[in-house]
Formats: structure tokens, C-alpha cells, sequence
């Protein structure tokens, strides 16, 4: 079943277009990674999936239904869930009360604080719980975006570039993260680390100047001559 | 002692040591010290938008004399009786609140506080303009025989003292119930990062005029009983002093605590009352105040306890 | 008096607040525009400009003239230097973080009044004219064998006021020629576009904030020396200023000089003709209320084009 779906999505900005277009079919449970080099327009996408951009043009369903006209927080309550690609947590709280904060959206009482120490452990922060966020390194920020995505227990998972800045030990526990959440969730990532989309994609989208210029199995992408041209050939991200 | 107690042990003694106070303090300081907690019961109300939810307004002496006004005028015009009263300016402030935020909340930042500041002024005027039934300036005086609530008298110094602590109590746990409950948790997380709550699926504009009209609804109680417990309105309360004097009395106390409202507005209250001894012009003391907590103490005095010494303080 | 005569009457003297207001407005919008600041003090400055004139006045004493036109350079350059003063020692200190320098001009502006209290004192004052000749003006009217001239009582003006008006107008150019015709204006406008960019392009940013806040202050001032030989100084006198030039700024368009310049002339002279329909009181009721709507619903002003 197709849990999100977009049709001719398309973005401008006084006059440039970052996106043009773009049919997407995401099914449920599958990780799909999104990847592009810089300014293909990645972050805009999602960007209109979720309701922070609003689209010149096109419509995105979710879940079966029209959600274009829905603003963020009602699509976000739906079942959809998004990490920054600039990491953007409450500095000034404790660690334990961001995550509680997406936790509470449909939890309330003691579930709350399992459900914050679930998220934390599963991200391998369990022991910074009661630091001020501000206080962690930036890779720890950035897995405590990503545990306040799982307190949501969201349907979809939106992931913009969540391993940027990691270390390998940490990139390598984000893989078997997201190989775990595989098959329950439905992960749309946005990547650039070359071998995170190989081991955890299941099919892979490649924007390029706003289009999708293919779409296939990881091996399929790596295979394709015009992908190499206008993304990996250039190689400065990959 | 877990976090919970210290924080009841803090306001709970507070609020006892008012009350003991009751019985020793001479009759000057008795006098001052149930203004001060009518005052300070606003600046409670004033904090919830500015100190918690982060939305700087120069207009909430709009809702102070909505509630101000909103009892006066039916307990000296049509007679209604004093409980009734306090009702309608209460209704009156927190549906100003209510209406005024759908305008005022569509625009933000620097943009957001002039307009309460003109929403406010245009009030102030207003009271102004019907100076018939408002008496403007020069205000008027409420009959002591109408400042009678459930039987007691509340032009009594005793009984007002009393009363003007209960208004107090129920301010000051209305605020700490409220920033302990997940709505409050809420519009911390708004004040310190709006998108992002908006991205964890909050409601975030519904959460700002919640927040509003809690806080327009408290300052319209404490300018009701203003008016009732020292028997006296006037479109001085409307003027933008009174939306500014919050705001000095939050930032001087620490925005964001629950106990610095008070202590805020009882430090200023007795350094305007002592300069006042000396020169006509103690707003004087109120303007340095406010350069110097912006430049050197923009955390307030609760706000550096909390920073150096009591990381529990709500 | 007909109608005719008196609409006349209030358009000249709604002419004498335009010009006036048009050039606090525009120190008010200078300020904002390059700086980002919102200047709750900009009426105390006002004040300043006029309690000075008088002192300067006093001091000078002989012709009138002769304290005037001191007090025309004097109380500019003295509330300019102050204004400079406050941005170095608060504002700069504050980052020119927008809430905060708004509280910190708050205070200011209770500092400033208060002081000016306590040393000038609660009286209003008057400083004399430099000239002040009657000016009576002739209307027509339909009588028995045609149209005549005839000279209604009451209707008239003074060289003064005139001379007001043609001062403010020179002003106005001096400032945009300023803005648009020389290095200093260009430096303050590219800060005004990017204060990153600015500093990068080694543009002394702190240096032009000081001359910008002087500069405004100074407007204002200015504007109060004209002003005060016509309304007298007092220390309260700030607030009325303050309100008409936040709203001329705000329905101008925030931070567009020539917005500001319209919005002064239909503001100050709407102001002095409503005033004769309406109580004045009604007349601001309605001026805030446009600007509150006007912030909520068109934030770029109503003549602006740009988001502000």
C-alpha cells in the first residue's frame, strides 16, 4: 500500500525552481532514501511533504488522503515525523524534556518517561537524559532529533541528513537503528553518505535540479550511467 | 528532598509568611504590602505570555483596566453587586484578550509588541473619550458600601489585606499548576524554539492565544480587585505606565520563574516609594532599572538563583 | 466663520504639524531602517530639542533671532551627541537585540523625562519667535453683483509658520540628498541591506549606528526647535510626537523614507482637519486603531510595496 504519494509537486522561488514536478510513490514500511547533489532541491521536497514549504503547484497525499491544504502540525499529528537537517533542539531544556515533548503529543503521566527512556536508550543517549541539550556535542543533538522522532512513534519517518556529522562507531549504530525500524516504520531519508543509502535503502530516488532523474534498487542507482554523470561522477558529496 | 518539595516548601512558605506577616506588620507597611500583592498578582498574569511563552506585549494595561473597569462601571452605574462585579471585569479582560489575539498574534516579534502598545492606547483613549461614565483622569471613587463581598467588607484593612492575599494565592498556584502541566510545558518549548514545536505536531498559534488570554484573564482579576479592594478607578491604569510597569517588575524579579513576579514588584514598589520621599521624579528609578536589567541582569534576581544556585526553580 | 475659511484654516495649521512630523517621523524611520532599533525614546528626544532651545534662548538673550537661530544648531548637535552616547554605552552593548534595545529605550525615555523633570522642571515654556508677522489671507465669496474678495476674521497665518514649512522642506532634501547622493549615505545604506556583508566590506557598522541614532535624535530635535516658538517646551511634551511618528512610520511603511515623508503630510494634515469635525480624542482613537490593523494585516505600510 502506498503510505505517501506526491503528484507534480513543484516549488519556485522569485523565479528559480528548486523543485519541478516530482511524482513520488512511497509504500509503507519502506526505507527510501532521496539523494541529489546540493541544491537539487532534497530539502525543499520534504520540506512540502511535511507542510514547512508551502508548493506553487502539485498535490501530496498521505495515508489515502489530500493533505496539500493541511498546515504542519495537522500532518505532523497524522502520523509524520521530521528531524532538521540543522539540528534544532531545545538547547535551554534538559535532554529528558525534548524528547518528552514529542512524547506527550498522544501520551500522558508515567507513559510519558518510558516512553522518553525508550527513546533515548534505543539512540544510545540513556545517559545524558537529565543534561541541558545544549550542553552535547553536535553529533549527540543530532541523535537526540532523532529520538524525539521515535517518541512520536511516527508512521513516516523523515530523516534530513541525519548522519552528518557523526562518527563512523555512531554512524554505524544509526544503520542497525534504522534496519530495526525497517518494516514498521516508513523512512523517507535524505543522504549523502553513500554507504548509509546502500545498506539501509530499500529503493532510492535521485533528484537532480528539481526532477527525479531515477529511481530503482540501490544497485540499480549505483549502475546508472546518468546518476554517475550528474551526481556520483561529480563525486564532492558522495 | 525531591524537586516537587522544594518548590511547594518555596511558594507554600512564601504564601504562610504573607499570611503571617498579617498579624505584625505596622499599618504602613500592612497597606503596602496588600497593593503590592494586587500588583503582583498582574505581574503573575503578565508573565505567563512574556516570561513563558516569550511573546513581549506593551499593552496589558489594556486587560488590567478592562477588568478594572469591567467591575467599576456595573458596581457604580447599575448597582450590581460586588461578587457579580468581579465577574464582569474578569469576562471583560480575558474576551478582550481573546479577541485581540487573533489580530495581534498574526504578526510577530517587534511587530507584535506595537500593536498591543496601540491596541492599548486606543483603549486607554477610549476611556478617555467617554469620560461621562469613566470620569477619565480623574477617575472615581467606589462607595464603601458596595465593596462588600459575601458579607465582608473589604474597605477594612484587615479584610482587604486578606483578600488581597487570597487574590495572590490563587495567582501565584494558577501559574505554578500551569507551568507544570503539559500545556505549559508547551509554551516553554514555544518560547524557546516555535518551529520546532510546530514540527513535533502542536498547534502552536492555538498555544499562544491559550497562553494570552490566561494571561489577560489574570491581569483583568487583578485590576478587578484593584478597583474593589482600594475603591478607586481611573484611565491612569489604562495608560502605557501600567503596560510597562509589568514588564519592569517581571524582568527585575526573573521572567520565566513563578515566584519572580513577586519579589520583582515588591523591590520596585519600595524603591519608587522611597524616591517618591525625595523627588517628584521617581519614574526616574524605573528607567534606570530597566537599562540596568537589560545590560547587566536580563535574567532577573530569581532568574540568577535559578542559574547559580536552585536549578529547580519553575 | 463659513466653512470655507475655517477648512482652510486647519489645512495651514495641519501644514505646521506635517512639516514637523515629517521630520521626527523620518528620524524615526532612519533609525529603524538602517539600524533595526525601535526607538520608544524618539519623543523624549523631541522634548530635549525644545527644553534646550529654550535654555539656549535664555542664555543668548537680545533678538530673538539671535537665541533661535543659536538654538537651531545648539540643540540638535547636543541631543545628537546624547542620542550617539546611549547607542555606544546601552545599545551596542545589547547587540541591538530587537526586545531588548526596545526595553533599554523605554527606559531611556523615563531617564531622559524624569531628569529633564527634575532640572528644567514641570512649567511649559515659550521661546520666542525670531519673526512672526500676521499674515492675513483673503477669501471670495458670491454677493450681490458677483464674486469679491473680502479678508474673513480670524483667517490668517504667520511668516513664521511659513517659514517652518519651506525649513522642514529644505531639511527633508538635505536628508535624502544626503542618503542618496554621498559616500556617508551610501555606507548607511548598504549597512541598512547587509550588516554582515557591511562589515565584511570593512564598513566601521558600529561607527555608522552611532551616526544614524545621532542623526535621528537630531531630526527630532530639530523638529521640537521649530515647533516650540508655536507650542511650548515641556517635559511631557514627548508623547504626542512619539505616537503620531510611530504611526506615520508604521503606515508609511516601516523604514521607507519617502512612505514616511507621504504618510506625514496625510497624517499631520488629516490630523488638523479632523480634529475640526471630530473630538481630537476620536481622531487618535481611529489613528491607532489604523495603525494596529495596518501592522496586522499589511505589514509593509500602505504605500510600500516591500516587505519590511
Amino acid at each position: 500500500m502506498t503510505l505517501l504519494e506526491t503528484r507534480g509537486l513543484s516549488k519556485h522561488f522569485a523565479g528559480l525552481q528548486a523543485v519541478a514536478g516530482v511524482d513520488l510513490a512511497v509504500t509503507e514500511g519502506e526505507v527510501r532514501a532521496l539523494i541529489g547533489p546540493n541544491g537539487a532541491g532534497k530539502t525543499t521536497l520534504v520540506g512540502m511533504i511535511c507542510g514547512r514549504i508551502a508548493p506553487s503547484g502539485g498535490s501530496v497525499r498521505f495515508d489515502g488522503r489530500d493533505i496539500t491544504a493541511l498546515p504542519a502540525h495537522r500532518r505532523i499529528r497524522r502520523g509524520m515525523a521530521y528531524t532538521f537537517q540543522i539540528t534544532s533542539v531545545f538547547a535551554r531544556l534538559p535532554v529528558a524534556e525534548n524528547v518528552a515533548l514529542a512524547a506527550r503529543r498522544h501520551r500522558r503521566g508515567a507513559d510519558v518517561d518510558l516512553a522518553v527512556h525508550a527513546a533515548l536508550d534505543r539512540v544510545g543517549l540513556g545517559a545524558h537524559i537529565d543534561r541541558e541539550a545544549g550542553d552535547l556535542s553536535y553529533g549527540h543533538q543530532r541523535l537526540l532529533e532523532l529520538a524525539m522522532a521515535l517518541a512520536q512513534e511516527p508512521r513516516l519517518l523523515i530523516l534530513d541528513e541525519p548522519t552528518q556529522g557523526l562518527s563512523e562507531a555512531e554512524i554505524a549504530a544509526f544503520k542497525a537503528l534504522v534496519r530495526e525500524l525497517a518494516g514498521t516504520t516508513t523512512i523517507l531519508l535524505i543522504e549523502h553518505n553513500m554507504s548509509v543509502v546502500m545498506e539501509t535503502a530499500d529503493r532510492v530516488t535521485v533528484l537532480d535540479l528539481g526532477t527525479v532523474l531515477a529511481e530503482g534498487t540501490p544497485r540499480e542507482i549505483h549502475g546508472n550511467a546518468a546518476v554517475q554523470a550528474a551526481y556520483l561522477g561529480t563525486g564532492a558529496d558522495a | 528532598m525531591s524537586d516537587g518539595r522544594k518548590v511547594l516548601l518555596l511558594h507554600g512558605g512564601l504564601l504562610a509568611g504573607l499570611f503571617a506577616l498579617h498579624f505584625v506588620l505596622p499599618a504602613y507597611h500592612h497597606g503596602n504590602l496588600a497593593r503590592i500583592m494586587v500588583l503582583a498578582s498582574y505581574a503573575v498574569g503578565y508573565n505567563v505570555l512574556f516570561g513563558y511563552t516569550g511573546l513581549l506585549s506593551l499593552g496589558h494595561a489594556l486587560f488590567f483596566a478592562a477588568g478594572m473597569y469591567g467591575m467599576a462601571l456595573p458596581l457604580h452605574h447599575l448597582g450590581l453587586p460586588a461578587g457579580w462585579a468581579l465577574l464582569t471585569g474578569l469576562g471583560a479582560g480575558a474576551g478582550l484578550a481573546a479577541l485581540l489575539a487573533l489580530l495581534a498574534l498574526r504578526t510577530t516579534g517587534v511587530a507584535f509588541l506595537i500593536v498591543t502598545l496601540m491596541f492599548a492606547q486606543a483603549g486607554h483613549l477610549t476611556i478617555l473619550y467617554f469620560g461621562e461614565v469613566t470620569r477619565g483622569d480623574e477617575g472615581f471613587v467606589i462607595d464603601a458600601a458596595q465593596r462588600v463581598l459575601w458579607g465582608i467588607d473589604l474597605s477594612a484593612p484587615d479584610a482587604r489585606y486578606l483578600a488581597a492575599l487570597a487574590l495572590f494565592a490563587a495567582s501565584l498556584l494558577a501559574c505554578l499548576a500551569l507551568v507544570r502541566a503539559p500545556f505549559g510545558k508547551t509554551l516553554i518549548a514555544v518560547r524557546e524554539n516555535e518551529e520546532r514545536v510546530r514540527m513535533l505536531g502542536y498547534d502552536t498559534h492555538l498555544h499562544k492565544w491559550g497562553a494570552m488570554v490566561i494571561s489577560g484573564a489574570l491581569s483583568a482579576a487583578a485590576g478587578a480587585a484593584y478597583g474593589l479592594l482600594f475603591g478607586y478607578a481611573g484611565a491612569t491604569f489604562g495608560s502605557v505606565q501600567y503596560s510597562i510597569l509589568p514588564l519592569l517588575w517581571v524582568l527585575l524579579g526573573g521572567a520565566g520563574t513563578v515566584i519572580g513576579p513577586f519579589i520583582g514588584t515588591l523591590f520596585m514598589f519600595y524603591l519608587i516609594d522611597l524616591s517618591s520621599d525625595l523627588t517628584t521624579a521617581y519614574m526616574l528609578v524605573a528607567g534606570v532599572a530597566l537599562i540596568a536589567l537589560t545590560l547587566f541582569a536580563p535574567q532577573g534576581l530569581a532568574g540568577e538563583v535559578r542559574r547559580r544556585l536552585w536549578r529547580w526553580l519553575p | 466663520m463659513e466653512i470655507g475659511p475655517y477648512f482652510l484654516l486647519a489645512t495651514l495649521e495641519g501644514a505646521v504639524t506635517a512639516a514637523v512630523l515629517a521630520l521626527t517621523a523620518v528620524g524615526l524611520s532612519l533609525v529603524f531602517g538602517v539600524m533595526r532599533v525601535v526607538n520608544i525614546a524618539h519623543g523624549e528626544f523631541f522634548m530635549l530639542g525644545a527644553v534646550i532651545a529654550w535654555w539656549v534662548a535664555q542664555a543668548v538673550g537680545g533678538h530673538p533671532a539671535l537665541g533661535f537661530a543659536a538654538a537651531l544648531v545648539i540643540a540638535p548637535l547636543i541631543v545628537g551627541g546624547l542620542a550617539a552616547a546611549a547607542d555606544m554605552t546601552i545599545l551596542k552593548r545589547l547587540d541591538y537585540d530587537p526586545e531588548r534595545t526596545i526595553v533599554a529605550t523605554i527606559g531611556l525615555l523615563y531617564v531622559i523625562q524624569q531628569v529633564t523633570l527634575m532640572t528644567y522642571g514641570p512649567e511649559a515654556r515659550p521661546v520666542e519667535a525670531p519673526f512672526g508677522t500676521r499674515l492675513a489671507i483673503p477669501w471670495i465669496e458670491h454677493a450681490e453683483g458677483g464674486w469679491r474678495l473680502y479678508w474673513p476674521w480670524g483667517l490668517s497665518t504667520t511668516s513664521y509658520k511659513l517659514a517652518v514649512m519651506a525649513a522642514a522642506a529644505a531639511v527633508l532634501l538635505g536628508v535624502w540628498a544626503l542618503m542618496a547622493r554621498t559616500r556617508i549615505g551610501l555606507v548607511m545604506r548598504a549597512t541598512q541591506m547587509d550588516r554582515g556583508m557591511a562589515l565584511a566590506f570593512g564598513i566601521p557598522v558600529e561607527r555608522v549606528y552611532a551616526l544614524v541614532f545621532g542623526l535621528g535624535a537630531g531630526l527630532a530635535a530639530l523638529a521640537a526647535v521649530l515647533i516650540v516658538p508655536i507650542r511650548q517646551a515641556h517635559y511631557l511634551m514627548g508623547a504626542d510626537p512619539l505616537l503620531l511618528s510611530f504611526i506615520v512610520v508604521i503606515i508609511g511603511g516601516l523604514g521607507s523614507l519617502p512612505g514616511t515623508v507621504v504618510a506625514a503630510v496625510l497624517i499631520g494634515l488629516s490630523d488638523g482637519i479632523i480634529s475640526v469635525f471630530f473630538s481630537p480624542t476620536l481622531a487618535k482613537i481611529i489613528a491607532t486603531l489604523l495603525v494596529a490593523l495596518v501592522l496586522v494585516f499589511r505589514p509593509q505600510g500602505l504605500f510600500g510595496t516591500r516587505a519590511a
